[in-house]
């Protein structure tokens, strides 16, 4: 698919989304998910950074485009908007991490490889900053998003209202993207 | 978590809704501007014979209608800059008319009065009230403005910031206009200007910190 026809099936798919439409939200965002490790990936390698970030930049700015959708206009095309806010997310990631890595450049080529050797052992960004979250919100984060269960089986299983689970989740949500942010240390 | 997760988590959450930035900044702006006014009348007050002023001396209608203008043009400015990809150069091109209106009103008083008054329209006779009135009405607008920006995704959050405070400061002119007696452009050019300076400059501040996302 061309570029112009690929941001075109994406307005679409948004605007369905925002009107209410969850499938065309989650194909949007499976859609969007490769393009978005593929700039990050970009970014982070000119940067000279280590591949293990990419997905936390990935997640960082899927939080972002979800919990700031209100901002897109629905009469614009939607590319602009999400390639905006995939280069704020890797810039911010970049000045994180610029602060935080301060170690001595044979030193760092040696901790990229070993880490690019077993990606799995890594606690992402988005594990850490979940374990952090308030309790209620961490378990109704992890069932509907690990175990994969839907609002109305966590409503049951946790014995809460469904717009409590929903608020919690919606919480849970914005915290996970305050702390991508608030992580300077 | 994996990625996948994530998304099956922002997915079942689709429902949860938030205001785009411009609702956000007139619900914002409402209670704020109200605010202001209330302030305006309990510690100043309308000029007397406004009627009469409005329809008399162009100047005070001018300088009326001018910080309303930088007011509206801001706002815009300011929901453009909390849009992430677009492109605010024309927002920004309304707000600079502001200054260039001020300037060929400056030019008219120029050649319109006799150079020996110059100094003293200038300088006019409530420069400080001025410069402490307009930061004061602003304040609550400049609160309610950065809070709603809360809710865009500036790109520059300091730029972001200060058209929030250009928009305080715009509604804090205007309510202010109404009771000073000084309506030279020349006072406007240098006082007006320094007030709402001040502002912006407070909401560029804040704005580089609450505003980031």
């Amino acid at each position: 698919m061309r570029g112009n026809e690929r941001e075109q099936e994406w307005s679409s798919l948004m605007r369905a989304a925002i009107a209410g439409d969850d499938a065309s939200y989650a194909d949007l965002l499976r859609q969007l998910t490769p393009v978005l490790r593929a700039l990050a990936r970009r970014g982070l390698a000119r940067a000279g950074l280590a591949e293990t970030d990419t997905e936390d930049v990935v997640q960082d700015t899927l939080l972002a485009i979800h919990l700031k959708r209100q901002t897109w206009d629905s009469t614009a095309p939607v590319g602009p908007w999400i390639f905006a806010i995939a280069r704020h997310k890797t810039i911010d990631a970049l000045r994180r991490r610029g602060r935080r890595i301060e170690v001595p450049i044979d030193d760092l080529a040696d901790v990229l490889a070993s880490g690019a050797e077993a990606p799995s052992l890594i606690v992402s960004d988005v594990d850490r900053h979940l374990d952090a979250l308030p309790d209620g919100q961490r378990k109704v984060v992890r069932l509907v998003a690990v175990d994969g269960i839907s609002i109305e089986e966590a409503s049951m299983k946790l014995t809460m209202s469904r717009g409590a689970v929903r608020v919690a989740l919606h919480r849970g949500l914005a915290r996970l993207a305050t702390r991508f942010r608030m992580d300077d240390t | 978590m994996r990625t996948d997760d994530l998304v099956r988590a922002l997915v079942a959450d689709n429902q949860s809704r938030a205001m785009p930035p411009s609702t956000a900044l007139c619900c914002a702006l409402v209670p704020a501007a109200l605010v202001a006014a209330g302030l305006f009348l309990a510690t100043m007050g309308l000029r007397p014979h406004i009627a009469a002023l409005l329809t008399g001396d162009p100047r005070f209608a001018f300088k009326i209608f001018l910080a309303g203008l930088l007011a509206a043009a801001a706002c815009g400015l300011a929901s453009r800059l909390a849009r992430p990809g677009t492109d605010p150069r024309r927002a920004a091109l309304v707000v600079a008319s502001v200054p260039v209106l001020l300037a060929a009103a400056d030019l008219a008083e120029l050649v319109t009065v006799p150079a020996a008054d110059w100094g003293r329209r200038l300088v006019g006779s409530n420069a400080l009230v001025c410069l402490r009135s307009i930061p004061f009405l602003a304040a609550a607008p400049l609160v309610a403005a950065l809070l709603a920006l809360r809710h865009g995704a500036p790109e520059n959050p300091t730029l972001a910031g200060a058209s929030a405070g250009l928009l305080a400061g715009g509604i804090g002119a205007a309510l202010y206009a109404t009771h000073c007696t000084d309506d030279s452009p020349f006072f406007v050019t240098v006082w007006y200007s320094l007030a709402i300076g001040l502002v912006v400059l407070v909401g560029a501040f804040c704005g580089s910190r609450c505003l980031r996302w």
